[in-house]
């Protein structure tokens, strides 16, 4: 193996570009499992339903998929404040989510993932954007477009959820019902209320996620399924519900993928994510800015 | 009724449909039912972990594909020559199942410690994490995937496809009788105490983490010896489909669908989503079976937490006789009457 510096700085870059991206995936899944204690094992599954609905619209009107995203969020939000509600009343409510819960979103994942195998087929789905061709040279260093617009817009994503848990009312209120469910009641909010807001939020996220995903690379149905194992080794390196140790950990994540990529071949990159998840639960569970 | 006893009723039982098959004389009957006798293994396999402790594993594909990869480096060991005289399905079991009972074990102890969403999550990162390894071991096969030649016959039997569903069939009843067995051990009750409140079982003396790392392995392993037999029966063998979630959600599915507390739960389980995705296959498409399977687990887990076999007893508990039945369901639509009453009248 020949090694060379411009390889390893270009590995290192794009594996920062594609921890921006990993950020914004695991975003809802930081907010679900790590501060509602929701494993939404499904969460993949909507990124890719995100990412189908950019692609329609996109096919059919040309809209940009990020513009898409965005309008579509308050439709995800809608869906995930309804799947809380049917998640809260059949399972929290009879203290059954370890096993059944579970269970439900496992369900969630193939009923979605299979409905997009029946309607789309197993075709790989592309979007048009102006920025998806071009790519930036700074030296030997490239800078594709379709990876740095999406790294930075979630990097937005992320700054803008963060002020939304660190300074609005709502957002201080979904991270006390992390910590006390009955203190919140007693300050007379309805702990539900702020969970099934919470929820939406998270699946609202996988709306941008989603189109992200579908400019990095074009999306068939079942590429979801690689993100599950990634998306919860990042929350749990992470710190479980920390969206600044989100971002660190998907950086982190990225670039030892990327590097791996390049120096040992891309069949060996899907083991890192899974490696560093079995060794953060093995010798520190609580992440690297667990609480 | 004792374990002895149960066994021999099965081992009938099993005879019988044997009989039964051949009787039929067409040999898709035994294509078919393999696939829903080694559901039945897998089903039970996790229901030792998930339904008795209440840990979920979605990470049966990685045990099954363990099982199937013992069988094919053994085969590349010995090379092509008459293997299946040489080396019998049950010796493949037996081997497939220590592979993943060794593993269930290790995996448990990294990661059982936790709590429970942890596991479940670890046990998704170890599938992928196999099958990087596989994919990447040249030796099996890598991301080629392997061949495995059936041999024709097998004598005495006939078409080699009647040893293997034979051989699955009692690996079935064995597995059955194993979680019987454990239901009704000290074992079984420990599970139990795991399941309903770890917390307290733990203060009160049971030692959770030795309980859990004996069903991890012995889940792991009978995972296992199902998947040995596999590469004789697909002829090839290739890591995304072996090591996929397919296995994982039917392995989920069918305990839940039929009961999770009972042995008898994921056998009703399998035999019926098996059945139901064979006849699936044939006449829709088998595109459509992880749509049932999605569904029907999500219908249940909501509506019937307690599976078939909660639904039956529910139905036997309410009407202990049949008078008495009748007049408490009387008398419950006699009080509801006067509270429907103002909405239904005009």
């Amino acid at each position: 193996m020949i090694f060379s510096f411009d390889l390893l700085a270009n590995a290192i870059v794009s594996g920062i570009l594609i921890g921006g991206f990993y950020a914004a995936v695991t975003s809802g899944v930081s907010l679900a499992f790590g501060i509602l204690d929701i494993v939404n094992i499904a969460h993949p599954a909507f990124i890719i339903l995100g990412s189908y609905v950019a692609y329609i619209v996109n096919a059919t009107f040309g809209i940009d998929p990020i513009v898409t995203a965005i309008i579509a969020t308050p439709l995800f939000y809608v869906l995930g404040a309804g799947i809380y509600q049917i998640y809260y009343v059949s399972f929290e409510k009879r203290g059954q989510e370890s096993l059944r819960g579970l269970a439900f979103f496992f369900g969630l994942l193939f009923i979605t993932e299979v409905s997009l195998v029946l309607y789309f087929g197993v075709d790989y789905r592309y979007v048009n954007a102006s920025y998806i061709g071009p790519t930036w040279h700074f030296g030997d260093i490239d800078l594709p477009l379709r990876m740095l617009v999406p790294c930075v817009v979630s990097l937005l994503l992320i700054a803008a959820l963060q002020l939304i848990l660190t300074r609005t009312f709502i957002g201080r209120a979904i991270m006390a019902v992390a910590q006390d469910q009955l203190a919140l009641r007693l300050m007379a909010i309805d702990p539900v209320r702020i969970k099934r807001i919470a929820f939406g939020i998270s699946i609202a996220t996988a709306s941008l996620a989603g189109a992200f995903l579908i400019i990095i690379q074009p999306v068939e149905p079942s590429v979801g399924r690689e993100y599950i194992g990634r998306v919860f080794a990042i929350c749990v390196l992470g710190g479980m519900g920390s969206l600044p140790g989100t971002v660190i950990a998907a950086m982190l994540i990225g670039i030892v993928e990327s590097l791996t990529s390049t120096f040992y071949g891309p069949s060996w990159a899907p083991a890192v994510s899974f490696g560093f998840l079995l060794l953060t639960l093995a010798v520190r569970p609580a992440g690297l800015l667990g609480r | 009724m004792r374990t002895p006893a149960f066994l021999v009723i099965c081992l009938v039982i099993a005879a019988a449909v044997f009989a039964g098959s051949l009787a039929i004389g067409n040999d898709y009957v035994f294509f078919a039912g393999y696939v829903i006798l080694q559901y039945v293994v897998l089903s039970t396999a996790w229901n030792i972990l998930g339904g008795y402790c209440g840990y979920v594993n979605f990470g049966t594909g990685a045990f099954f594909a363990l099982g199937a990869y013992s069988t094919v480096a053994i085969y590349k060991l010995i090379g092509d020559s008459e293997l299946p005289n040489v080396i019998p399905i049950p010796v493949l079991m037996l081997v497939g199942g220590v592979v993943s009972g060794v593993v269930g074990f290790g995996m448990g102890y990294l990661t059982l410690r936790l709590r429970g969403a942890f596991f479940s999550i670890a046990t998704l990162a170890l599938a992928v994490v196999l099958e990087t390894l596989v994919v990447n071991w040249d030796f099996v096969g890598g991301s080629r995937g392997a061949y495995v030649i059936r041999p024709e016959e097998m004598p005495l039997i006939g078409n080699y496809i009647r040893y293997l569903f034979l051989m699955m069939m009692l690996l079935a009843v064995g597995a059955i009788t194993i979680a019987r067995l454990i239901e009704h051990s000290r074992l079984g009750y420990g599970f139990a105490t795991i399941r309903d409140d770890e917390l307290a079982a733990e203060a009160s003396g049971v030692p959770t983490l030795r309980l859990k790392l004996t069903a991890a392995a012995i889940s792991g392993a009978l995972m296992g010896m199902a998947g040995a037999p596999f590469p004789y029966y697909i002829g090839f063998l290739q890591p995304s489909s072996t090591f996929g979630l397919d296995y994982a959600i039917n392995s989920i599915a069918m305990p839940l669908i039929g009961g999770t507390t009972s042995w008898v739960g994921p056998l009703i389980g399998a035999l019926l989503l098996g059945s139901l995705q064979q006849i699936a296959t044939v006449t829709i498409s088998s595109a459509i079976n992880l749509l049932i399977v999605g569904l029907l687990l999500v219908g249940f887990v909501i509506a019937a937490p307690n599976g078939i076999v909660g639904l039956v007893r529910a139905y036997i508990r309410r009407k202990p006789t049949g008078l008495v039945g009748r007049r408490r369901l009387g008398a419950d639509a006699a009080g509801r009457a006067p509270g429907a009453a103002p909405g239904a009248t005009p």
